[in-house]
This record gives C-alpha cells, sequence and structure tokens, in this order.
C-alpha cells in the first residue's frame, strides 16, 4: 500500500504539472481593467494540488497515513482479478459500442457479465441480454429522442428496421 | 402571499397526477436503491439524472428529490436485515438493528425505522418551510463576494469536518475546480485547458461524466472488490396487526431519540460536508449519551435505531436549504441535484424563489408528499424489498454499469464523455482504495463554474485587492469561519500536542 501511495502522489503531481502548464497558455496574472486572466483560476488551483501531492507523499514515506502504514498488497489476487475480469470488460464494451452499435455491445456485454462471470442460467441470460436492450431502445431512442450510437455501417439495415417502429 | 398559501400550491401541483405517479415511483425506486449495499442516494440520483430529460424540470426533480427520500428510509432494511448497511447514511442504523433482527425483532426494528424516519422528515419538512423563504430574502442582497465567501465555506467544511485525511481532501476539491475550468474561458471566450488538444474538452467536462464514473463505475468496482460477493439476508415476517403492535412498543421506547435525531439532523445537514451520514451517528451518540438506559445500546435498543433514522431523513432535508436558498449543496446528493438544476436553465440561489415559485414550492409540497408515500410504499413492500435484496450481484452491477454508459452518452451524445467516465472510474476506485475523499471533488465540478466568475468579478471590483472578502459586511465573518474551519485539524493537532507534552512534564 505504502509504494501505491507514493506512485499515486507522483502520477497526481504530474498531472498538476501539466494542468498548470496548460493553464499558462491563458493569462495566469491580474489583467489591468478585466480583472484575473483566464488561466489564474485553474493555473493556482492546479499549484495548489501540486503542493497536496507533495504533502501525500511525504506523509507516504513518513508512513503517516493509513494507507501507508499496513503491509497489504495495494492490489491482492482477487482485487487484480476483479479489475481484469469487470474493467476489461467494461473497456471491451466501449470498444464494441463504437463498432457494432450501443444496443448490439449491451447484449454482448450482459452475455459475457451475467451469463459468464454471474454463471446464471441460459433463461436469466438470454431474458436480460437482450430485454434490455431492447427496454434502453425504447426508452433513449424511443421515448426521449436520443440516439444511440450505431457504430459501423453494417448495422445499418437493423437500425433502418428499428428506427421505421419508433419514428 | 404568504408561506402558507405558497405552500397549499405547492401540494396542488405535487399532487398532480404526472408528479404524482414520478413521485411514487421515484421513492419506490429509491428504497430499494437505498436498500441495497453499494449503491445509495448519491448513486442513484448521478445514474438516473440523465433519464429525467424526458419531463419537464419541475417533475424531473420531484422525482429526483422522491429517490433521495426514499434511499433514506431504504438504507435501514439492508442495513437490519443484513447487518450491511445499505448506504452510508445508515450505518448508525445497524448497531441497534442488527441485533434486534439477531434477536428475533427485524420486524420491530424495521417498523421503528420507517415510523422515525417519516417523524423526522416532517419535522425537517416544516423546519425548511419556516426557514428556506427569509433566508432566501436575506440571500437576495449576496454579491459575488458573499457568493464567493459562500463557496469557500462550502469547501472547507469538508477539510475541517470531513474528517479525511487534509491534503486528499484539498486535493479532490481542487482537482474538481480544475475540471470545471475545462472548455473556454466564460470572460475571454478563449478555449482552456484543452487536454492533449483533444476537440472532445472544447465543450467541458460535463459535472456528470465525474458524478456517474465515480458512483456509477468506480464505486461499483470497490464495492465489488471489498464485499466479495458475500452477503446473508435475515428474514423478516409482517403482518397488519404485528406492524400496529410493533409500532406501539417502538414509539413508546423511542420517542426520545426520534426527536434528538429529527432536530439535530437538520442542522448537521445543512452543513455542506456533513449531511445525513455524520448526522445520523451524532444523533445516536447523543441518543446513547442522553438515554437512561444507554448500556442496552448495541444490544437492540429501538431508541438506537430511531435516533440516526430520524436523523437521516432530517438531514437530506436540511441539504435542501442551501441548496435551494443559497445555491450551495449541502451534500453530493445536492449537489448533482444543482447540477441538474442548472442543465435544466434553472439558476439555484435566491432569485429561484422570485422567478420560478411554482418550481420551487412544487418542490417543497412534493417534501411532503413524497414523505407520505415513503412511510407507506415503505411498510407496505418490506416484504419485497427483502425478497429483491437477494437479486445477486453479478445482475445488479452489469445492469448499473449499462445504465452508467448509456447515461453518461446520453447527457452530451459524445462517445468521448463516455471514454472519460470510465477513465473517472477507474481513478476514482485506485484513489478510494487510498483514503481519498471523491465526494469533495464531484460537489467542486458543480460549483466551479459559480466559483470562479464571482472570483474574478470581486477582484475587478476591488483592482485585484483580495482584501474585497474581508472587507464587507456578510462576506468577511463568512471567510473567517472559513479559514478558521480549513485550520481546525491543523489548531486541534497543535492543541493536543501542547496538552500532551503539558501531561508529560
Amino acid at each position: 500500500m505504502r509504494r501505491a501511495e507514493i506512485t499515486t502522489a507522483g502520477v497526481l503531481a504530474l498531472l498538476s504539472i501539466y494542468m498548470m502548464w496548460k493553464s499558462t497558455e491563458l493569462q495566469i496574472g491580474y489583467i489591468r481593467g478585466s480583472g484575473p486572466g483566464g488561466g489564474f483560476w485553474p493555473f493556482w488551483l492546479s499549484a495548489i494540488m501540486l503542493l497536496c501531492t507533495v504533502l501525500i507523499a511525504i506523509n507516504g514515506v513518513r508512513r503517516k497515513s493509513p494507507p501507508s502504514q499496513t503491509d497489504e498488497p495495494f492490489l491482492d489476487g482477487f482485487a487484480l482479478k476483479n479489475l481484469v475480469f469487470v474493467g476489461g470488460a467494461l473497456v471491451a464494451f466501449l470498444l464494441l459500442i463504437s463498432v457494432v452499435g450501443m444496443h448490439i455491445a449491451i447484449f454482448l456485454f450482459l452475455i459475457y457479465y451475467v451469463g459468464f462471470l454471474g454463471r446464471h442460467s441460459f433463461v436469466v441470460t438470454a431474458s436480460l441480454a437482450i430485454g434490455v436492450p431492447i427496454a434502453f431502445f425504447f426508452f433513449f431512442d424511443g421515448l426521449m429522442r436520443i440516439p444511440m450510437p450505431t457504430g459501423m455501417a453494417f448495422t445499418n439495415p437493423l437500425y433502418d428496421v428499428l428506427y421505421g417502429l419508433i419514428y | 402571499m404568504d408561506t402558507f398559501s405558497l405552500l397549499t400550491d405547492g401540494f396542488l401541483l405535487a399532487v398532480q397526477p404526472l408528479n404524482l405517479a414520478l413521485i411514487i415511483a421515484g421513492v419506490t425506486l429509491g428504497l430499494f436503491i437505498g436498500a441495497m449495499p453499494g449503491l445509495g442516494s448519491v448513486n442513484g440520483v448521478a445514474i438516473l439524472l440523465p433519464v429525467t430529460f424526458l419531463v419537464p424540470p419541475g417533475s424531473a426533480i420531484i422525482f429526483l428529490a422522491a429517490i433521495y427520500y426514499g434511499a433514506m428510509y431504504g438504507g435501514a432494511i439492508s442495513s437490519i436485515t443484513m447487518g450491511i448497511p445499505g448506504a452510508s447514511t445508515a450505518v448508525a442504523t445497524t448497531f441497534d438493528g442488527r441485533p434486534l433482527a439477531l434477536k428475533g425483532r427485524a420486524s420491530l426494528a424495521l417498523v421503528v425505522a420507517a415510523i422515525a424516519s417519516f417523524i423526522g422528515g416532517s419535522v425537517a419538512n416544516i423546519l425548511f418551510t419556516l426557514f428556506a423563504p427569509p433566508l432566501a430574502s436575506v440571500a437576495l442582497s449576496f454579491g459575488p463576494p458573499e457568493i464567493f465567501a459562500l463557496m469557500m465555506l462550502a469547501f472547507a467544511t469538508f477539510v475541517g469536518l470531513g474528517g479525511d485525511d487534509i491534503p486528499k481532501t484539498i486535493l479532490s476539491i481542487c482537482f474538481g475546480l480544475v475540471l470545471s475550468a475545462v472548455g473556454f474561458d466564460a470572460i475571454s471566450g478563449a478555449p482552456r485547458l484543452v487536454f492533449f488538444d483533444i476537440s472532445g474538452f472544447l465543450h467541458g467536462i460535463n459535472f456528470l461524466v465525474l458524478a456517474i464514473g465515480v458512483y456509477g463505475i468506480g464505486e461499483m468496482i470497490w464495492t465489488l472488490d471489498s464485499t466479495r460477493g458475500k452477503l446473508t439476508t435475515t428474514k423478516a415476517s409482517m403482518s397488519f396487526s404485528g406492524v400496529i403492535k410493533d409500532a406501539k412498543e417502538g414509539m413508546g421506547r423511542s420517542w426520545k431519540g426520534t426527536t434528538i435525531g429529527s432536530f439535530g439532523g437538520f442542522f448537521v445537514g445543512m452543513l455542506p460536508a456533513a449531511g445525513a451520514t455524520p448526522g445520523s451517528l451524532m444523533a445516536y451518540g447523543v441518543a446513547k449519551m442522553v438515554s437512561r438506559e444507554s448500556q442496552e445500546f448495541g444490544k437492540g435498543h429501538p431508541e438506537g435505531v430511531a435516533a440516526p433514522e430520524a436523523a437521516n431523513n432530517s438531514a437530506s432535508t436540511g441539504a435542501m436549504l442551501p441548496m435551494l436558498t443559497l445555491g450551495i449543496p449541502g451534500s453530493p446528493t445536492t449537489a448533482i441535484l444543482l447540477g441538474g438544476m442548472i442543465i435544466w436553465g434553472l439558476v439555484p440561489g435566491p432569485r429561484l424563489f422570485i422567478d420560478e415559485p411554482e418550481f420551487v414550492w412544487g418542490l417543497i409540497g412534493s417534501f411532503y408528499v413524497s414523505n407520505f408515500f415513503a412511510v407507506i410504499v415503505n411498510i407496505a413492500l418490506i416484504p419485497l424489498f427483502i425478497w429483491m435484496l437477494r437479486t445477486p450481484f453479478t445482475i445488479l452491477a452489469p445492469m448499473i454499469f449499462v445504465l452508467s454508459v448509456v447515461g453518461g452518452y446520453a447527457a452530451m451524445q459524445d462517445m468521448h464523455d463516455v471514454w472519460l467516465l470510465l477513465i473517472f472510474g477507474f481513478g476514482a476506485y485506485f484513489l478510494r482504495k487510498l483514503d481519498y475523499p471523491l465526494a469533495p471533488a464531484v460537489l467542486a465540478i458543480v460549483l466551479g463554474p459559480i466559483a470562479e466568475p464571482t472570483l474574478r468579478q470581486s477582484l475587478l471590483l476591488s483592482s485585484g485587492d483580495p482584501m474585497i472578502f474581508f472587507s464587507r459586511g456578510i462576506s468577511g465573518p463568512i471567510m473567517v469561519i472559513a479559514i478558521i474551519l480549513i485550520f481546525l485539524p491543523l489548531l486541534k493537532k497543535i492543541f493536543y500536542r501542547g496538552r500532551a507534552t503539558k501531561a508529560r512534564a
């Protein structure tokens, strides 16, 4: 945990420095007649963030904060597996949205999660995987008129049929 | 018009068919969300906000407020039957609720929780109705320095009273504020903080992206990790005559705790960093302190259920008071409601009482109606909620992920936001593991667009002199309190160290 605490502080420090540098694209000082410049607010806030990361790192090195006092690993076996199987699936889900569209991506994601990870019966898996995207289609695309991503062109015939139902 | 007739109009608005249906749907959904471990009012409101774009703003906020309300009731259900707080606001309810359930008195605990919640909510509603209009009329005279001072006070309470690691809390606040600055500089119109020159950042970072990322993705992964899939439920048998009997016994033994929770919760709820969780813990502590049977606390005393449950409902209404009258949310959930109001084109703050009286009083009226339906639905459907609590996490979690992704897309209709949401989700999970508080960041991204212009306008007024915040009648004292709060943890440390050395010498 201690190493994770210090590493995280380091990453956040880099982020703060990047945001400070990015803020300097605009005026960070006081402009006579128009008040503080556009970069003033984010610049100084990022500077405070940088200061905080230094304090967090010092507390980590001196074992002053609770995470730096335990010897538990930051990610144990279960947490790592959880992250790979769940987090990885979420990344795949988002990638799939751009390829096959939102609704088919939801279908595939639910088959994976409910059927494969959850080991639920075929009936439960199939009814959720088919029911949820259909319900979402009628609610968001239909009722709220917010068209969800349709993915690449090969899904067009499917959506031609579906849009025929709601428009 | 006086308060009473405004409130009557509000009632009439709240019981219109659409609003009434939304209230009942909202409290029912809220009860379920509150009961489900790992899901609290803030998760529910953040994930479901995009869904409400369907109905008019007045009805949308009534629906979301009903969820908020219902979740406060629902938290008790899993605290009592499973021994796991359904939401952080119900942590204190487990102290006595779980022992009661293990003694076979689960139904008594559930009924006491419901009734105490109802009384807490009712007291808070009355206090709200009395305090809101005068506070709003005072706040009307506030200029930019006063508003900025109030923002500082909101953030200072997180530092001084939040109880989390100080540098981590400040970092979280600043990060949220910087994120809110992404997009265009409102005053000069120049593009600002377009990270890595990705054009998706040009439309800014919607607060929902951060809120859903933190509460929909990050918190879910964290819950999956920390519960490790082990949950057990105690059965509770409920019958009509049993409920009446329990109600009589429960109220006889817990009226004092209910009173403490109802009043104490409201005032703690008003503080931005405090809200319902510390409110309920505090009410539990005070009830235990003043009780003649304090040694029975922790072993299953109904008073130990009543005090925190009355307090968390009361606090959730208390948190709405600064949100509506000053435009400063009293809790992360109300921060999301506030962000929603901005999306709907309503400017939160005192002008709302003059410009949109129908909206304000309809919402206040809905508090009363929601409170009434929440207690009815709660007691009537307890068996159903206990059955629903058996929904395996492997079904619930993917549904929440899907709803988060769809909701994140629906807000701005840009895949860039959905990716950002996922990145925030992973980040939130790691930071959560290292005890970084994330609620301040969500509050900050909502308040940033109000805080920054008021700071810049104030400094323009004073031609760059920061003393403007201290020299004005109202902003001065607020700033001083804020600064004291920020340094409070440091002062405490010095004080205790001083005492320790004295004791040694």
